[in-house]
């Protein structure tokens, strides 16, 4: 039981991955590899400004804007530099991975006996509630907020820009200025989610972000294999549910008896399945509807 | 004498600048565009049409002379900026909607064109009416379809779409860039009368490249030879009203 608690925080903390990617990935057509390295910037900041004797909220704060400067990096290389994207976010990723150790002054740093946001207010729950506590407060905040965005005449333009970019510029959308605005949400939140499992699991490590683009894909795809033709908005749910289920089939996969070595082997098979099934579905000629959501991209 | 609503003076534009195989595509064109003209282009492949549509619809620079927009010189503003009063529908069905939006949604982007936009909630509900009667005028089923993706239409329904978000907000300027070219005969009829009508009634001001003689003839008022970058002819009122397609033809022979 606790397991399965543990296994449903841990997939809120990290349905914040999915959720920004889904901004870059989905809605803009945009390969986002930044986030490999935006992940370890958000946590290499917060922790670090937390044993500096900031405020663990502030800390986390700052970790979302250091996210928002290393998109705005890759938009300015992409739009401005004319660098193509999955090459732009490369680039961005590899450097960062020189700032975090700047930041951080060596390769890991732990936050025992510091303050965090979790062993504050959270700090009488039961085992692991704390986790499932804030990451729900969190992704119900930041998904109502995606949202509110999407809904807006410049959310829909945001959208058009990744859906039509021809189409788009025809009706006056900057569509630079989309993709740049985009990237720098989605790796603010991408840092956000970096700062909050670092604070989660008491350290910040610089190798921490390593299979980080797997994972978040891995929430978005599982989402829609597992609940097909939905809704933009239901879509952004989805995608959380789809973190908490790549979590519990994690877990399932420990419980074998494989060690945590290897995740990053078992998160590719995972994902490497999902994104396989509509091929399956061909060849089989299955037609569940549980399998309707993973038509490849157009 | 009108003042042109738009004018190009000597524009001229260069393929592969700075190289042997550097190329003049527009070799000075001079044009005049008048409120209320619906012109109709025609020209071999290669004559520059496309570049031409590129040029004043600003996602190609003019490498010399000069682009005016109400006396204005436009030569160097961007093709985002140059929405605010021109509009555009592309040949092919595919560039003109965002497939994964629906109808409704492609005509609500269409109503801001060339205009910021804010973080305000759309209006989708509100316009729903509107948006609805004007997909009725196209005569196609498209107003059945307002919550359909784009993606999932028929190319004629596609396209229509594509010039009622063109049209929705009035342009000072309309390019037709072959629009009805990838449609079936009598869909590309239907889509020509409904062009037709629409530019007549509101008295907008349309550019239309085709290659069949008779639309040329048959639509506008106004009627431009493009050949080898330079405008060859330029037919107005009776003058084009006594042309015929044998005559016509023969700016295609050489």
């Amino acid at each position: 039981m606790n397991l399965v608690v543990s296994a449903i925080g841990q997939g809120l903390l990290w349905a914040l991955l999915g959720l920004g990617l889904y901004l870059t990935f989905r809605i803009l057509d945009f390969c986002d590899m930044t986030v490999e390295g935006t992940f370890p910037l958000g946590a290499a900041t917060a922790v670090t400004a937390i044993t500096n004797g900031v405020s663990p909220l502030l800390a986390t704060l700052l970790a979302v804007v250091a996210g928002m400067i290393a998109g705005l990096i890759t938009g300015l290389l992409y739009t401005k530099g004319k660098i193509p994207s999955l090459l732009a976010g490369i680039l961005t990723m590899t450097a960062i991975y020189s700032v975090n150790l700047r930041i951080m002054g060596k390769s890991n740093i732990s936050l025992l006996g510091q303050p965090t946001l979790f062993n504050g207010a959270l700090r009488d729950l039961p085992q692991y509630f704390d986790s499932v506590t804030l990451g729900f407060i969190v992704v119900v905040i930041i998904t109502i907020l995606m949202v509110l965005f999407l809904d807006t005449d410049y959310g829909q333009a945001f959208i058009a820009t990744g859906d039509n970019p021809t189409m788009a510029k025809s009706l006056g959308i900057h569509t630079d200025k989309m993709v740049i605005v985009g990237l720098m949400i989605s790796n603010g939140m991408v840092g956000l989610c970096g700062a909050l499992i670092a604070q989660n699991n008491g350290y910040a490590d610089i190798n921490m972000g390593i299979g980080t683009i797997v994972i978040a894909l891995a929430s978005i795809i599982i989402g829609e294999v597992a609940f097909g033709e939905l809704t933009l908005n239901q879509r952004l749910v989805a995608v959380t549910l789809g973190s908490i289920i790549y979590r519990i089939i994690l877990l399932a996969v420990l419980q074998l008896g494989f060690s945590a070595n290897d995740l990053n082997l078992i998160s590719s098979i995972v994902l490497a399945i999902c994104m396989m099934i509509p091929q399956f579905e061909q060849r089989l000629n299955i037609k569940k509807p549980i399998l309707k959501g993973v038509r490849p991209h157009e | 004498m009108n003042k042109p609503i738009l004018e190009l003076k000597n524009v001229q534009t260069l393929v592969n600048k700075g190289t042997a195989n550097e190329t003049m595509i527009l070799k000075g064109i001079n044009l005049q565009i008048n409120p209320g003209d619906f012109i109709t282009i025609v020209g071999t492949n290669g004559a520059g049409k496309s570049t031409l549509f590129n040029v004043i619809g600003g996602n190609l620079r003019a490498d010399n002379g000069q682009i005016l927009h109400n006396g204005k010189d436009i030569t160097r503003t961007s093709e985002e900026d140059r929405t605010s009063f021109l509009a555009r529908v592309f040949q092919d069905p595919k560039l003109g909607t965002a497939p994964r939006m629906t109808v409704a949604e492609n005509m609500l982007l269409a109503t801001k064109r060339g205009e910021h936009r804010h973080l305000v909630l759309r209006k989708l509900k509100q316009n729903m009416d509107r948006f609805t009667k004007l997909a009725a005028t196209m005569n196609n089923g498209l107003e059945n379809r307002m919550t359909t993706a784009t993606g999932a239409l028929s190319g004629g329904q596609r396209q229509a779409l594509s010039f009622l978000i063109a049209t929705l907000k009035r342009p000072d300027i309309l390019l037709l860039d072959e629009h009805t070219a990838a449609l079936d005969p009598h869909t590309s009829l239907n889509l020509l009368h409904a062009t037709n009508e629409r530019i007549t009634k509101d008295h907008l001001t349309a550019l239309m490249i085709t290659h069949h003689l008779e639309d040329a003839l048959t639509y506008g008022n106004r009627l431009i030879v493009l050949k080898d970058g330079q405008i060859k002819a330029d037919f107005a009122g009776a003058e084009k009203q006594a042309l015929t397609v044998d005559k016509l033809y023969q700016y295609f022979e050489d």
